[in-house]
């Protein structure tokens, strides 16, 4: 496993004041090596920007349960970078989960272990 | 990291100047990752001259720089027009990873079409800079960015890489910092252009004034750093920074300095170059069979450690140093 110089962006959709879950998240992914930005709670239009301008290998989101503002953020790094990969995680309701996954993003729902979300970074960003 | 070719990087070059951020990130990133990609756009920037002008904020870890440089794009944006950041935060020496957080003081200004920013992780480097720092400024110079603005690690004492990098260097302190001897320790307070007091509204401001104002009385009046005193989280203070930036440039413009300062700059990034250089195949060397060799007489002794070190530098640069790692 690779992940040295690997970068990865992480934002929060949601306009909820819940921190620790992306922030242990981010901890996680640090110690994995990973170069993690964290831009806080942005508007899709920040997260897009912060994509190309740190050129990152991955997004993450944590979206709170608002997932429109998630879908439209979704939208705009497709648009703009393609190949980036994006995951979720954060409050997600059923229906909402079905929803992002047909956009093409992983979710990972509260419950979810670390380990394996570390390890979808290191899939995702082919540092495997 | 496997260095692949990277194609067009001329291309990527002029698609960066003509404004895409993407080419711009990516040539970033090659710079980063260092090699013969890095060195390829090296080349390429070194005939295009264009200078702007850098601006370096340094610090101790939580005084304030990151939202400090938030408001102070605010105010240099007006007259600069287009400003880049480059904002380096540690890299752990456990695991390389890093927690890059400074853009999460710069909601202001992070979806603008006229500001760039870069977080950067210092990836070993011991400086208060990143090893890519000196090359990124280069290749947003080459881009035609009239100011760049570096953001350091925050720092201790002697991480004063941001000195021999940047045009006016920014301290930012904050009250209850420390007394006058402090003030008066070598390093970090010799290399300052202007002092901010940030954080202005906490007590113990008149105190860290009166100490900076007594370590500083000895260097004459024309060439004494400006003190600046902010509220960064309010905003207040930047317009004042600002115009100490711009009177400070001013100043060295007009006195020579400036052109002085850039051949110190040249020299030490010209020396930055070269250490990497030579460490690149310092670690080759250590990787091979000469050096076991040369442990192993040092262990039995049959040779000194030092003569053992000659007899490795002799052949370092016999056989190292002219492959182009």
């Amino acid at each position: 496993m690779n992940t040295a110089g690997k970068r990865i962006l992480m934002a929060k959709t949601g306009l909820d004041g819940h921190w620790r879950g992306p922030t242990v998240v981010a901890k996680a992914l640090r110690d994995a090596g990973f170069e993690v930005i964290m831009i806080g709670m942005a508007r899709p239009e920040e997260v897009m920007q912060a994509s190309i301008d740190e050129d990152v290998d991955l997004v993450g989101l944590n979206i709170g349960g608002h997932v429109d503002v998630a879908v439209r953020a979704i939208g705009m790094v497709r648009e703009s970078r393609p190949e980036v990969p994006i995951f979720v995680g954060g409050v997600v309701p059923p229906h909402a989960k079905r929803k992002l996954e047909g956009l093409g993003v992983e979710v990972y729902p509260p419950g979810s272990q670390l380990p394996d979300i570390v390890a979808a970074a290191i899939r995702l960003t082919g540092a495997a | 990291m496997s260095e692949q070719p990277v194609q067009n990087l001329s291309e990527l070059f002029e698609q960066a100047c003509a404004g895409d951020r993407g080419a711009l990130a990516r040539l970033i990133s090659i710079l980063e990752r260092g090699g013969e990609a890095a060195a390829q756009v090296e080349r390429a920037l070194a005939s295009r001259t264009a200078r702007g002008y850098t601006v370096g904020i340094t610090g101790a870890p939580g005084a304030g720089k990151s939202t400090l440089v938030n408001v102070l794009l605010g105010e240099a944006l007006a007259d600069a027009g287009r400003i880049a950041l480059l904002a380096v935060d540690p890299s752990s020496p456990l695991s390389r990873g890093a927690l890059l957080g400074d853009r999460v003081r710069m909601h202001s200004h992070a979806a603008s079409s006229d500001v760039y920013i870069r977080s950067m992780a210092s990836r070993g480097q011991l400086g208060g800079l990143a090893v890519a720092t000196r090359s990124a400024r280069r290749l947003l110079e080459a881009c035609n960015w009239p100011l760049v603005i570096i953001e350091t690690v925050g720092v201790g004492q002697v991480e004063l890489d941001v000195a021999s990098t940047t045009d006016t260097v920014v301290v930012v302190l904050n009250p209850g910092w420390g007394d006058e001897v402090q003030a008066n320790k070598a390093g970090l307070m010799e290399v300052a252009d202007i002092f901010v007091i940030n954080k202005a509204d906490k007590a113990g401001l008149q105190a860290t004034r009166r100490d900076l104002e007594g370590a500083l009385a000895a260097i004459p009046q024309e060439q004494r750093p400006t003190i600046v005193e902010t509220v960064a989280t309010e905003g207040r203070g930047a317009t004042d920074l600002w115009a100490a930036i711009v009177a400070h440039r001013k100043r060295i413009t007009a006195s020579g300095e400036l052109s002085m300062r850039r051949d110190e700059q040249r020299r030490a990034e010209l020396r930055g170059v070269m250490e990497a250089r030579l460490e690149l195949a310092l670690d080759k060397l250590f990787a091979s069979d000469t050096v076991s060799e040369q442990l192993r007489a040092i262990g039995q002794g049959d040779v000194d450690i030092v003569s053992a070190g000659d007899t490795l530098l002799v052949e370092l640069f016999d056989r190292q140093m002219p492959s182009r790692t």
